[in-house]
């Protein structure tokens, strides 16, 4: 339980430290932290092979990818624009809603609860997961991996070279 | 788990964290000295006895060293840098079986840090984080040739990364495991020790070991840190201890790869004749099944390092033997040569293991995992 809750803590402050970040770059890293926590998280739920892929996808492969576009881009204070007041105000209030919206629905909500004798503490391993998704979710897997496949090959269609176009 | 087993294994993750800073110690020493061998030179041979104490020196000579500071540079993150690439080197060494277990009546000491289900996506993992420090340092020096250097290292790790995970997806086709620890114990199902996996994924191997000397920086994929033909890299601004960290990471990025490519292919703690060694033990001599057990667990921790001894000399052999490449060949290697190759080496396995060429794991043999029958 402790361990949970530093966890809670850590992530929360890293989640703030996002937003609250002047340089972009912080901003990112804290992002990083952030996912770390979550696979901590996944692995006090005995999830080990969630942990491990949201270590490799997301801070392994898309952070990477946002961390080369921010550095790149050399944001910093001078270069931001300045936001008119209209737009600061409307954006906090709609912030404050969602909130809102979220306290309301969650602030009596019971945990589902679940029975010490029947719960499968090896839920969340590797070969019950694989099982799980090549049987019973196999067409939504499937489904998945052609949106996946989709978007590769159009990344690649964008970004290829057309004939008689020059980049350098 | 018992307290004292809990003792034991911190003991053994201690270990663990040693032998990797010492053999990268030694690695550097060695280095010298196999180029030595190379160049038909003598080498360092000053410092104590064969220059056994030239480790020693350069790291005095490291720590004696201006430390210098670029200006304007993030110096937060321009510390956290090299210590970030240092700790992810470090890490990945915590799930590599070193050895079988030894057993002391009831006790049970696992030669390995520890041991998880995923073992190798934790490997995986870690080695992706490998990139953070790189392009930290790079970005915190406040210099546009370190920001270009750091951009180089990062595409190139991360375009051989994919090679080296279709690589793999062959050998955990086969295993159908991701635990190293069972693995290892799978090429050594009893009369079958030639079984290693390297019989079976050869075409695998190789890319694997393509793709480990790119991850690792090491020649003739030095491209990020070569600095006669490009500005050094991500660290051409750093100086003292802090270059000297990122340079000791390569070394255990070295002797990790090298751990991990003697556990996936050439059978990690196996040795042929380990059961003809244990059942000659025990009968002939009269020792307990477990004192037996022990001996061959010893034997064969010292055989899995003479093998990665070995990979850690290739290392350096190809380092001194070899060019680098252009960094537009090295991109075509990796994205049209060896992610193909490996997608095809996926569909070979496959053909392979439907037509029952490649025979199947005998579970009952990983449940145990005894030398002794």
């Amino acid at each position: 339980m402790s361990l949970f809750l530093f966890l809670c803590f850590v992530a929360l402050l890293s989640a703030l430290g996002v937003v609250l970040a002047k340089n972009p770059v912080h901003s990112v890293l804290f992002l990083i932290l952030t996912f770390f926590t979550l696979s901590a998280h996944y692995l006090l739920l005995n999830a080990q092979f969630l942990a491990a892929v949201n270590i490799i996808v997301y801070a392994g492969a898309i952070m990477v990818l946002f961390l080369f576009v921010i550095m790149f881009l050399n944001l910093n204070e001078d270069t931001e624009p300045h936001k008119p007041a209209l737009a600061q105000i409307s954006a906090a209030i709609a912030g404050g809603l969602l909130l809102l919206v979220m306290v309301a629905a969650l602030h009596n909500v019971q945990p589902a609860g679940y029975n010490a004798d029947t719960f499968d503490s090896q839920v969340g391993m590797v070969n019950r997961l694989g099982l799980v998704l090549f049987k019973e979710y196999s067409l939504p897997f499937e489904l998945a991996s052609i949106l996946l496949l989709t978007a590769l090959v159009g990344s690649v269609m964008l970004g290829k070279r057309e004939t008689g176009e020059r980049n350098f | 788990m018992a307290l004292e087993t809990l003792g034991w294994q911190g003991l053994v993750i201690l270990v663990v964290f040693g032998l990797s800073l010492l053999i990268a110690t030694y690695c550097t020493y060695a280095e010298r000295v196999i180029a030595a061998f190379l160049q038909d030179r003598v080498g360092p041979d000053r410092a104590g006895p064969y220059g056994l104490a030239q480790p020693l020196a350069d790291a005095v000579k490291m720590f004696t060293k201006e430390e210098f500071f670029p200006g304007g540079a993030n110096k937060a993150l321009f510390i956290f840098g090299p210590c970030l690439a240092m700790v992810t080197a470090l890490m990945s060494s915590a799930v590599i079986p070193f050895g079988n277990f030894l057993k002391f009546g009831t006790t049970v000491v696992m030669l390995q840090g520890i041991e998880i289900n995923v073992g190798m996506l934790y490997v995986f993992g870690v080695v992706a984080l490998g990139v953070y420090g790189i392009m930290i340092g790079g970005w915190a020096s406040n210099n546009k040739f370190s920001l270009l250097g750091a951009i180089r290292a990062a595409s190139q790790n991360i375009s051989y990364e994919l090679a080296m995970g279709l690589a793999l997806i062959a050998v955990l086709m086969m295993s159908g495991t991701l635990s190293l620890r069972e693995i290892t114990l799978q090429q050594s199902v009893p009369g079958e020790w030639h079984f290693w996996n390297i019989v079976k994924q050869p075409l695998g191997f190789i890319i694997f070991l393509v793709c480990a000397f790119a991850e690792t920086n090491r020649t003739p994929f030095d491209l990020p840190e070569c600095e006669t033909e490009l500005v050094g890299g991500y660290h051409t601004e750093y100086s003292s201890m802090k270059l000297g960290l990122y340079l000791f990471a390569e070394y255990i990025n070295v002797f990790v790869a090298s751990a991990v490519m003697s556990v996936l292919y050439f059978g990690g703690f196996n040795f042929p004749f380990q059961y003809e060694l244990s059942e000659w033990l025990h009968t002939s001599r009269g020792m307990s099944v477990d004192a037996a057990q022990n001996i061959i667990s010893i034997l064969g921790a010292v055989g899995f390092f003479l093998k990665i001894f070995a990979f850690i000399f290739f290392f350096m052999w190809v380092r001194w033997t070899l060019p680098r490449f252009r960094y537009d060949q090295l991109m075509r290697l990796g994205w049209t040569i060896l992610i193909p190759l490996a997608i095809f080496n996926i569909l070979l396995t496959g053909g392979l293991i439907f037509t029952g060429v490649i025979p199947e794991v005998k579970q009952w043999w990983l449940a145990s995992g005894m030398a002794v029958r």
